[in-house]
């Protein structure tokens, strides 16, 4: 199996599909020639034609809606928002209709897209460029909310999203994007959409984040275990929305500690959620409160001291550690 | 290095067929069929009478909000008679005349209006979006499904509907953009009825007229007389035919006049004139319509009382349906229905949830 980055794999997911299917067009800005500002869409235009990869005008609300009247018409576009934190100027398009359409027209017309777009942080850019606003999505009704964490992973959940009949948010941590190579079967592979996974197994806590925490935390577990013997199941949501919960509570009912990761905000995030679904389901099981690591309530940091704003392995260990030391 | 003016070229035009007193420039005339004419007559009383039926039910709390489309008769149906079945339709939220041209039932308006999600639902076949309300937002959908139609290589056109105050919107103008660079088969259709709620058209945009938005665009735009159903039809007739062959889009501006409030919840009267609401009325499409009819031998005082009260039966008949389905219709759980595919898992928790709620409700008041 050959070995790819995240954005090669996602490529790989959007050029399969588009030969399979010629429903399948895909635009934004940038994604044609240039190949996508993270070359995410590198060489579809070559092999497609400027009439399935739109390089289109910029205008993000456009490039939404406009996706909206091809998916109602039976397309199966893929749009590229360059950053989630230019995603506002389509909020509303996703909110008053993508969601909606199939609820409007009681059944008759739905939207079959998938909105990519790069989020987070780590990766020294601009203002607006690095922030972590998936739980507006995940908020929201009539919407799926991905978030990838691997090569691997975001290649499978990539041609679900794109097979889906509803609506996808997909958000690809760009953090991810060029960090490591994973193996990534050339045959077709896909992966449910609202299905989480336990990538590590451990008895003495529960570690549950996504995205591009997901490698951070690991290193946090692997850490714990070699240097303290504690064993931590670490599980990765992938799908925000629709929420598997049973996978993460019933590894709290296991384990009755737990830690959340996230780079989101902590105020009303999908932290938030996290808890209230262990203390609905899992609350006599808990032997500790459960920890929140996660970003700040605070504007982004500009990147000299983004660092400091993002959960590392380090705070990671520390919460966890914190997390067994109060008494059952 | 001088200072010169720009070429722009300015193919702007000002079109109106029928005047004030059914007095139509011959010139102009378009060869429609008399049954065309006569549908077209139909839906304008039809339209009318049931928009005033609707403000009664509204006053009357038998259903909620709508938004009154008295006056603006010729925009619409004008305009989408233009139109084939095989077309689409993207309305906002003032279209009930276009709707009713398309096909969409009288009862699934009331049904809409009357506060039940089943009245969105649209003929299986109709090619026509159901109401969207957020200003301007619908003009991109227009876009996207005139995109498709070209890339399925259809001839298929889509023809959106919006209002003065859309223009001001970013989506407007994202809309024109998109559609004039992609040349998509659009046509956008502008009722611009003088008021954005209490917005008057002068203070919603400096431009002089609508229509020469679509210069900046590189589109054909005209402006028409919209309470002149031949002007409207002749200009979206022209807009369609040259979507459906290739020419792309057209911006069409009808110049009509909002008669009532902008929605039942509004109070017009705070923020203009009678004398003003008294001037449009004399340029009423529907009369000056009538006019025409008659002097062309297609209408006589008989036939004009006969389509009334057959307009009125029909009326009365949908609104029986309307209180019948209304009754039926009470499930709360409908609410969970059209969400997605299939009902993921909290859904399906939290539909349980809400049975057991009215169940146990059921319950306490049977007890009470």
């Amino acid at each position: 199996m050959p070995k790819m980055t995240m954005v090669q794999a996602l490529n790989l997911a959007l050029r399969q599909e588009m030969e399979k299917d010629d429903r399948v067009v895909v635009l934004g800005e940038d994604v044609g020639v240039d190949g996508g500002v993270f070359r995410v869409t590198e060489g579809l235009i070559d092999r497609f034609g400027p009439d399935r990869v739109l390089d289109t005008p910029l205008a993000e609300s456009a490039i939404v809606g406009m996706s909206i009247g091809m998916a109602v018409y039976g397309l199966r576009p893929v749009c590229e928002i360059q950053f989630s934190g230019f995603t506002y100027l389509n909020f509303h398009q996703i909110e008053c209709h993508a969601s909606r359409l199939r609820h409007r027209s009681q059944g008759r017309f739905t939207v079959p897209m998938v909105l990519r777009t790069p989020y987070g942080g780590n990766v020294r850019a601009l203002e607006h460029h690095s922030e972590s606003r998936e739980a507006f999505y995940a908020h929201m009704p009539g919407l799926k909310m991905v978030i990838p964490s691997s090569p691997r992973n975001a290649r499978a959940l990539l041609v679900s999203a794109i097979r889906d009949p509803d609506p996808v948010i997909f958000f690809e941590p760009k953090a991810v994007y060029r960090a490591f190579r994973e193996e990534v079967p050339e045959e077709e592979e896909t992966f449910p959409i609202g299905q989480s996974v336990l990538l590590r197994e451990g008895r003495h806590v529960t570690l549950i984040t996504y995205g591009a925490l997901v490698r951070p935390t690991l290193e946090a577990a692997e850490r714990l275990s070699k240097e303290d013997g504690i064993e931590a199941d670490v599980i990765d949501l992938l799908t925000l929305s629709p929420l598997d919960d049973t996978l993460f509570v019933n590894s709290a009912k296991k384990t009755g500690r737990v830690v959340i990761v996230h780079e989101a905000p902590r105020s009303y995030g999908p932290g938030a959620e996290l808890v209230a679904r262990l203390v609905e389901r899992a609350f006599y099981y808990l032997e500790a409160p459960v920890r929140r690591l996660t970003g700040f309530d605070v504007i982004m940091p500009l990147f000299a001291r983004e660092k400091a704003y993002f959960p590392n392995p380090g705070r990671i260990a520390r919460a966890v550690k914190e997390t067994l030391e109060v008494a059952a | 290095m001088p200072r010169k003016p720009l070429e722009v070229d300015s193919p702007l035009e000002f079109l109106a067929i029928l005047d004030e007193e059914g007095l139509v420039d011959e010139s102009l005339e378009p060869k429609l069929s008399q049954d065309l004419l006569l549908k077209l007559y139909r839906f304008m009383v039809l339209g009318r009478r049931f928009d005033e039926r609707m403000l009664q039910l509204q006053r009357q709390g038998r259903i909620g909000t709508f938004a009154p489309i008295k006056g603006q008769e010729a925009s619409q149906l004008g305009a989408v008679a233009a139109l084939e079945p095989r077309d689409w339709m993207v309305p906002c939220f003032r279209e009930t005349a276009a709707q009713l041209w398309r096909g969409t039932p009288m009862e699934s308006v009331l049904l809409y209006f009357g506060g039940f999600d089943e009245g969105g639902r649209i003929p299986e076949g109709q090619k026509d979006l159901p109401v969207a309300i957020p200003v301007a937002s619908q003009l991109l959908h227009a876009v996207g499904l005139a995109w498709a139609a070209k890339y399925r290589k259809t001839d298929e056109v889509a023809m959106t509907f919006f209002g003065d105050g859309a223009t001001s919107e970013g989506d407007f103008h994202e809309a024109l953009n998109f559609a004039a660079v992609y040349q998509t088969p659009t046509v956008f259709v502008c009722q611009n009825n003088q008021w954005a709620i209490s917005i008057p058209r002068s203070k919603q945009t400096r431009s002089r007229t609508l229509a020469q938005k679509a210069l900046a665009y590189e589109m054909p735009g005209i402006q028409v007389d919209g309470n002149d159903v031949l002007a409207v039809y002749t200009a979206a007739k022209e807009a369609v035919d040259r979507a459906r062959s290739g020419g792309g889009p057209t911006f069409i501006e009808c110049v009509t006049y909002r008669m009532a409030m902008h929605t039942t919840a509004d109070d017009p009267s705070r923020y203009r004139s009678e004398e003003e609401v008294a001037q449009w009325a004399r340029k009423d499409p529907i009369i000056r319509f009538e006019k025409y009819l008659i002097a062309k031998g297609l209408l006589d005082s008989k036939a004009i009382e006969a389509m009334a009260l057959e307009a009125d039966s029909a009326i009365q008949q949908a609104v029986k349906r309307y209180e019948e389905l209304s009754q039926t219709l009470g499930d709360p759980l409908q609410m969970f229905d059209h969400h997605f595919e299939q009902l993921p898992a909290h859904l399906l928790e939290q539909r349980e949830e809400l049975r057991r709620y009215l169940k146990e409700e059921e319950e306490e008041t049977r007890h009470a």
